[in-house]
């Protein structure tokens, strides 16, 4: 749209959708921290979680034998105390088939990061080349990222368009849409972004906040903020839109305020893994280690669950 | 309120609704610090804990169990007076002689020590007043050192406090507090007090005596000279004895402003110097164009605050028309997630009504709300069995002339008005006996810096609400009192020029 100027454009969909006080949402999410888990809820909690988390691998040096432990990992975190499963396994879309030979045909779905993950910059045509090839292979659910160029400079209905595209390019994969908050910088325009994504995908497909590859990732703040425009886009249309917080969740008691964030907000209907998720790979160990604390009474020794995902 | 406007969502569907509901129940989750609380508390009078001179005690019960705590002493005149000459001989003798560097030593002291036995005082406050843990916990008892911390920086620098003016001490201070911050509105008295090198007798709220009490230990603690600070607790009477009695020779209430009424009438023709923070009404404004999420979050703290037992409490809201069933809607699912129930549970949002008695006066005004046809709307939680409890409740549809606008329910009450333009807004929020605080919310700075000098209110906050610190004052006009508490301002009324 090259005759509205970028903040015109962007006021007007605030006009529509409302502004984010910053302030009031880090004093909202404040209070999600001094909420106290025990017992029988803490164990409820911890097990969900495990459910929600898609493990993820994501590093220039993945090889088949890594994405093989990985897999093994999400189909069975620990071998004693009846862990659930993950809810997928995330990898590079040249891991798919090697993911798939493990996790076929289980529980565990296949997520695969296309669309020139993280950064975008390729030719669209390139993209929607890697989302078939992903989905070709056998991934379940693609995540993609938008293209936060078009966002800023305010060329909406580019961003959007590219979107569609992707969708049309999933067929029946379910689909992640990442903002990448940390290159949108405001509160406001995470709000802004999250409208313009779920505009444009089916219910319960996913946005997510970040790609884990930037300095700054999933906070309580970003969280809130996208859960918020969830919950308005549900009312005002009636899709359903999913959440996934990626990137910097890495233990047990940050997860549960992510997810007490998501039972006051969005209600008992989003605390499953078909409508939240987990991005993250450390965060699961800990989970694992905390639910066998709560199981045994006590905590194991440090050298039984590794702090690196090297070790999975 | 409109059915529908050019702003507001169409009406939602039914099956568009979110389920707050017990998937995810949490489990209870209690502070099991031990409080410290004596089966019995003497008066404070003189450094010591001495029985009361006609041997009586009352007992203070747990609102949220209505099982006694404590039996409390019951102080008459003849105590009353003793705390007063304690009082005047450490002011002349100690107090008065001793150079502000030395008495902020004291108050650092005392301030330091309060942070040591934090939780404890905590918990005693939560057990004996029915606020939630998290509250006194993350605000009553941190804040109240706090304000030990900033008045002991101004004991050796009142020179500086009004320059060109030669500033003194009054003597002693009497002082009477209310029910719904105990140990903080103790220190909101006490540390200007003595930072002003006043010395101080003072009279808690009959049914939350214990953190004052506990603080007169805490005196003990930290060496404060004898008669300093005095504590007499008992009801109505007390108070009247305290205030009345020749050597106090300034007063500071914080209470109803029914009782500082009586109190400004028993004094009147003395050269007694007075403070007053009493009640108020206070106006929440929603302009259209305000971030609705955070506006309702800043409603809800400004109301559900304490079980609304806060006398700047946001309790008339007011909302620009056209987003008025937006912003209901918002605050009808906001408070489906505030939780009910054991005070000491550190999950509880809101925890008991102080008495029995404040919880018949809530309930008679949420009756007349209904009579006068206002249209209420509560969580529907349950209650807990015992104890005294009381729903979040919202009241819209609301008009200026229905009782729960104007009466001060101090509860966990709100009442929605609804405004056209500003004009009507500032109108309809300075139409009351009261101006103690009011809220503003809006993105526009501009109409933000207009509000706040059209509307009469000692606090006017803007995109927040029950923001405190010791270093702002806070007071009210009109039937909300006079004089400041906090802050340079709220120093100088603890002391004359000569």
């Amino acid at each position: 749209m090259p005759a509205v100027k970028a903040p015109a454009n962007l006021r007007r969909l605030f006009d529509e959708i409302g502004t984010v006080d910053y302030v009031g949402i880090e004093e909202r999410v404040a209070k999600y921290t001094t909420r106290s888990i025990k017992k029988k809820s803490k164990v409820f909690g911890l097990r969900l979680a495990v459910s929600m988390v898609d493990l993820t691998t994501l590093e220039g040096k993945d090889t088949p034998g890594k994405v093989a432990s990985l897999c093994q990992k999400a189909l069975c975190p620990h071998d004693q105390g009846d862990i659930p499963q993950t809810a997928a396994v995330c990898v590079y879309p040249a891991m798919v088939k090697h993911a798939k030979k493990h996790v076929g045909g289980t529980q565990v779905k296949i997520a695969s990061v296309a669309t020139a993950f993280p950064s975008g910059q390729a030719p669209l045509k390139t993209r929607l080349a890697e989302v078939h090839a992903a989905v070709n292979d056998g991934a379940d659910e693609i995540d993609m990222v938008i293209n936060r160029g078009a966002f800023l400079s305010g060329e909406f209905g580019l961003m959007q368009d590219e979107i569609a595209a992707v969708v049309e390019a999933c067929g029946e994969a379910t689909l992640k849409v990442i903002l990448e908050v940390s290159e949108l910088e405001t509160y406001d325009n995470i709000r802004a972004a999250s409208f313009l994504a779920m505009r444009v995908i089916r219910p319960n497909d996913f946005i997510k906040t970040s790609t884990g590859k930037t300095s700054s990732n999933a906070t309580l703040g970003n969280n809130q903020v996208m859960l918020e425009a969830i919950r308005d886009h549900f009312l005002a249309t009636g899709v359903p839109i999913a959440m996934k917080p990626a990137g910097g969740i890495r233990t047990a008691k940050q997860a549960l305020q992510f997810l007490i964030a998501v039972k006051e907000t969005l209600g008992d209907e989003w605390l499953n893994n078909r409508r939240y998720r987990f991005g993250a790979s450390a965060l699961l160990n800990d989970l694992v280690r905390q639910l066998e604390k709560e199981r045994t009474g006590a905590y194991q020794a440090p050298w039984n669950f590794s702090e690196a995902t090297e070790g999975y | 309120m409109p059915k529908t406007s050019s702003k507001s969502k169409p009406k939602t569907n039914p099956a568009r609704e979110f389920v707050f509901g017990d998937l995810w129940e949490f489990d209870p989750a209690p502070e099991t610090a031990d409080p410290k609380v004596k089966k019995k508390y003497n008066l404070f009078i003189g450094g010591a804990f001495v029985a009361p001179h006609s041997g009586k005690y009352f007992a203070t019960i747990n609102p949220a169990t209505e099982a006694k705590i404590a039996d409390i002493a019951l102080a008459d005149a003849s105590d009353v007076d003793a705390a007063c000459k304690a009082a005047q001989k450490a002011f002349t003798t100690v107090w008065s002689k001793m150079p502000g560097k030395e008495r902020g030593k004291y108050l650092y002291r005392i301030a330091r020590l309060l942070q040591d036995h934090a939780r404890e005082f905590a918990v005693a406050e939560t057990m004996d007043g029915g606020k939630p843990i998290k509250e006194s916990r993350d605000f009553d008892v941190p804040m109240a050192a706090a304000h030990f911390f900033y008045h002991a920086g101004w004991a050796d620098k009142l020179e500086f406090l009004a320059p060109g003016r030669q500033l003194a001490p009054h003597g002693v201070v009497g002082q009477v507090i209310p029910w719904n911050f105990p140990l903080l509105m103790l220190a909101w008295k006490i540390a200007p007090a003595l930072a002003a090198g006043n010395c101080v007798v003072l009279k808690p709220a009959e049914t939350t005596s214990i953190t004052a009490l506990k603080f007169g230990e805490i005196c003990q603690e930290a060496g404060l000279p004898n008669g300093v600070v005095n504590i007499v607790s008992g009801a109505g009477e007390t108070g009247a004895a305290v205030i009345n009695h020749p050597l106090t020779s300034k007063v500071a209430f914080t209470g109803s402003t029914e009782v500082g009424k009586i109190i400004m009438r028993s004094l009147a023709g003395t050269e007694k110097k007075m403070t007053m923070e009493l009640g108020g009404k206070a106006a929440n404004i929603i302009f259209d164009d305000a971030p609705l999420d955070q506006a309702v979050e800043g409603i809800v703290n400004g109301i559900f605050f304490n079980q609304g037992h806060v006398c700047c409490a946001g309790s008339r809201l007011l909302v620009q028309e056209s987003i008025a069933d937006e912003v209901l809607a918002k605050l009808k699912r906001r408070i489906a997630t505030l939780r009910v129930g054991d005070p000491l549970d550190k999950n509880t949002d809101l925890g008991a009504i102080n008495s029995a008695e404040q919880l018949a006066k809530i309930t008679d005004l949420v009756k007349s709300g209904v009579e006068e046809g206002a249209e209420k709307h509560d969580n529907g939680c349950k209650l807990p069995a015992k104890g005294f409890f009381f729903r979040p409740t919202i009241f819209a549809n609301v008009s200026m002339s229905h009782r729960i606008a104007r009466e001060e329910i101090f509860g966990p009450v709100l009442s929605i008005l609804t405004f056209r333009t500003l004009e009507e807004a500032v109108e309809k929020a300075n139409n009351t006996a009261y101006g103690l605080s009011a809220g503003v919310w809006t993105d526009k700075g501009s109409r933000i810096l207009k509000m706040s000098t059209l509307l009469k209110a000692g606090v006017v906050w803007a995109n927040t609400y029950n923001k405190f610190d010791p270093t702002s004052p806070f007071g009210g006009y009109k039937e909300s009192g006079f004089g400041r508490e906090g802050g340079k301002q709220g120093l100088l009324d603890y002391l004359k020029a000569l």
